[in-house]
């Protein structure tokens, strides 16, 4: 079910920079649909089907997720830490959060001369369970990092969980590369560090030099109260990229893609994000110029807790990606 | 070595003194040297196996003369610095090395108001000498280089002071480290314009294409409040510091782990570099080409970017005995991709 297999990868340990375990779990999907499977040096997983077209297609979405790194250990066993990508000290206050090893804890706040206004990432620390340095030592080192702790809620078409940015993103490609009949060289890359500015996925782009690549990423939402003008809605479709503020998608690739929606009479909506970058212009900017595109799944309360997309939604991204993949000819100039 | 390279002048963008003191050095020890287009000295120690590159950056932090006033005052900007430590030291323009001071208004002429402010970089000046601008334009031009002047010395117990430790530190552990045999292919890159926004690491590690690189820094000692018993990045004098993350650059952790089992085989005492903030030539490294493994080793130095800062003898030696276990022991075999 592509629900499990979503729940899975989107409730695996990930961080920016720690994406090991969640490749792990990637990999099991992914490895008896394809040639071969590789990390390069900075972990990207690159999962390759080979094509008789002579053309590749580089298909991308991040598994890191933001998260915290831990750089100092006080004498009562308090946790001091840094953040990893965007995380804002409001949203992780009084939330769980999880180690690589399994260890739990809790962020609180500095509590004398504080007020909720200027709370900032240096007077929040997390809570172990430990009662000294010593006891906490014996769980957690500096330079560790924790994550949300996943709680996956299923609400039937809207599931949420922390981390479907972009978990998410890894999971439509999967599916979408499952249904898809393609004659081209397909690689799926699963790129690392991009919530602490899109590492990974430039130096995957550089060792593929793709032909075309389509990025999946979660995209910010306008239709809860009062919420700051985004043209998203969940439940309306995919969301096909004009603009991210990293990128300007060719209206070459976009069309593209928008006409492969209408083709399948997928729903899709153009996404023009004007804070936050993807992956998309790493790949953009690679060697001499890739013509990238990017493909987003609407996604509410994106960087918290309880990240939440509607399957309507995902469904269509996975459709339209199949269809794509399926094309003979690629978008060009 | 250290009190010679921390003596040269070579600010970002005029690099060229430090680069040739480490070329007529290494010149002995190295199969190829070249200079690339941006500046960067890199020199080649050929070998089989892994191609490992060691990295430091020759540019420290300096001003720039930005105009010459009627009077003969130079006016000047910079950055990457705090212009409170600026007023008053002494300084070299240009290539004539031209002496100079960084002027301010004295104590006595100041209002109440102007002694409860710090002066900005573009109220200050640096006074030649010059009793007009004709006569400053005779020695000195705009866009020429300032640099600081201090002399490098032994200082209190087991520590040395100067300037430019940031990051002559790395170039002098880098080059005793190329003047060693070891069984890879060696590289030492000498950038330029680290301070100015890592940019000469971004080609100089383009054209060398490694499978790891290691930075090699003086990076930022903050122990001397005694109050505070957390947020130190690092102390001097309790050893090396490893970097597990830092703005541009998240150690690998099979690149963290050789590090620190290095330190521990060769029984060095080390320290973690315990801030994320800074960015360091490892970050680009890291993302050059198809991508490497990147990791840091820096000697803590207090007062960095400044005109003088201060380091230990003994975490300088090492940071080098560190680096030298990790080569000489191949540790960098454990660094692979595949997990």
């Amino acid at each position: 079910m592509f629900k499990d297999m979503i729940k899975d990868i989107v409730t695996s340990y990930g961080p920016a920079g720690r994406e090991t375990t969640v490749s792990k779990t990637i990999r099991k999907y992914i490895e008896p649909l394809v040639d071969e499977v590789y990390y390069d040096a900075l972990g990207n997983l690159i999962a390759h089907k080979k094509g008789t077209s002579g053309k590749k297609i580089m298909l991308s979405a991040h598994m890191d997720q933001i998260g915290f790194i831990v750089t100092d250990i006080d004498e009562n066993g308090f946790l001091r830490v840094a953040t990893v990508g965007g995380v804002n000290p409001h949203m992780v206050l009084s939330q769980g959060v999880v180690f690589e090893n399994g260890v739990k804890g809790l962020v609180y706040m500095e509590t004398k001369d504080l007020s909720y206004a200027s709370l900032d990432i240096s007077k929040l620390f997390i809570d172990i369970g430990a009662a000294s340095k010593e006891e906490a030592e014996k769980l957690v080192e500096i330079g560790d990092m924790a994550v949300y702790r996943p709680d996956f809620v299923d609400m039937g078409k809207r599931i949420s969980c922390a981390a479907m940015d972009d978990r998410i993103g890894c999971a439509v490609m999967i599916e979408a590369f499952k249904k898809a009949n393609t004659e081209h060289d397909v690689y799926l890359v699963f790129t690392v560090q991009e919530e602490v500015g899109c590492r990974g996925a430039g130096v995957a782009a550089y060792a593929i030099e793709p032909d075309f690549n389509i990025n999946f990423d979660v995209t910010s939402f306008g239709d809860t109260p009062n919420a700051t003008f985004v043209n998203i809605s969940l439940g309306k479709g995919a969301a096909i990229k004009v603009m991210d503020s990293s990128v300007i998608v060719p209206k070459a690739a976009r069309e593209f893609l928008e006409s492969c929606a209408n083709e399948i009479g997928a729903k899709f909506q153009r996404e023009i994000l004007r804070a936050g970058g993807t992956d998309t212009s790493a790949v953009q900017k690679s060697r001499c110029g890739v013509m990238a595109s990017c493909i987003s799944i609407p996604c509410r309360y994106v960087h918290s807790q309880v990240e939440m997309v509607d399957m309507d939604d995902v469904n269509a991204c996975v459709d339209i990606t199949a269809c794509a993949l399926s094309r003979k000819e690629l978008p060009g100039f | 070595m250290l009190g010679r390279l921390s003596e040269i002048y070579g600010v970002s963008g005029d690099e060229g003194r430090v680069r040739a003191f480490i070329k007529k050095e290494l010149a002995p020890y190295a199969d190829e040297m070249h200079t690339d287009r941006m500046g960067n000295l890199i020199v080649h120690k050929k070998g089989e196996g892994k191609k490992i590159m060691l990295d430091a950056h020759m540019d420290e932090v300096g001003l720039l003369v930005l105009g010459i006033r009627e009077d003969g005052l130079l006016a000047i900007t910079g950055n990457s610095m705090d212009p409170r430590v600026l007023v008053s030291k002494r300084v070299v323009v240009g290539p004539n090395l031209v002496p100079g001071v960084i002027g301010a208004k004295a104590i006595h002429l100041q209002s109440a108001a102007d002694r409860e402010s710090a002066l900005k970089v573009s109220q200050l000046y640096v006074d030649i000498g010059a009793k007009d601008k004709e006569d400053a334009m005779s020695c000195v031009s705009v866009g020429d280089h300032i640099c600081f002047t201090t002399k490098f010395s032994d200082f209190g117990e087991g520590l040395f002071k100067g300037k430019a430790l940031d990051d002559r530190i790395g170039c002098a552990l880098v080059m005793k480290l190329m003047m060693n045999n070891y069984d890879c292919d060696l590289y030492g890159v000498f950038t330029v314009q680290e301070e100015v926004g890592i940019r000469g690491a971004q080609a100089a590690a383009f054209s060398v294409q490694p499978d790891i690189a290691i930075a090699f820094e003086g990076t930022t000692a903050n122990d001397i409040d005694p109050k505070c018993d957390i947020g130190h990045v690092t102390k001097v004098g309790h050893g090396p510091a490893i970097s597990f993350m830092d703005g541009g650059n998240i150690t690998r952790p099979q690149m963290f782990k050789a590090l620190v089992s290095s330190a521990k085989e060769a029984g060095i005492k080390y320290q973690l570099r315990q801030g994320t903030r800074g960015r360091t030539d490892a970050g680009m490294a890291a993302l050059a080409a198809s991508g490497c493994f990147a990791g840091g080793i820096s000697v803590p130095t207090r007062y960095i970017h400044s005109p003088v800062s201060i380091a230990s003898w003994d975490d300088f030696n090492a940071a080098y005995a560190l680096a030298d276990h990790f080569l000489a022991n191949k540790k960098f075999l454990e660094v692979n991709a595949n997990v």
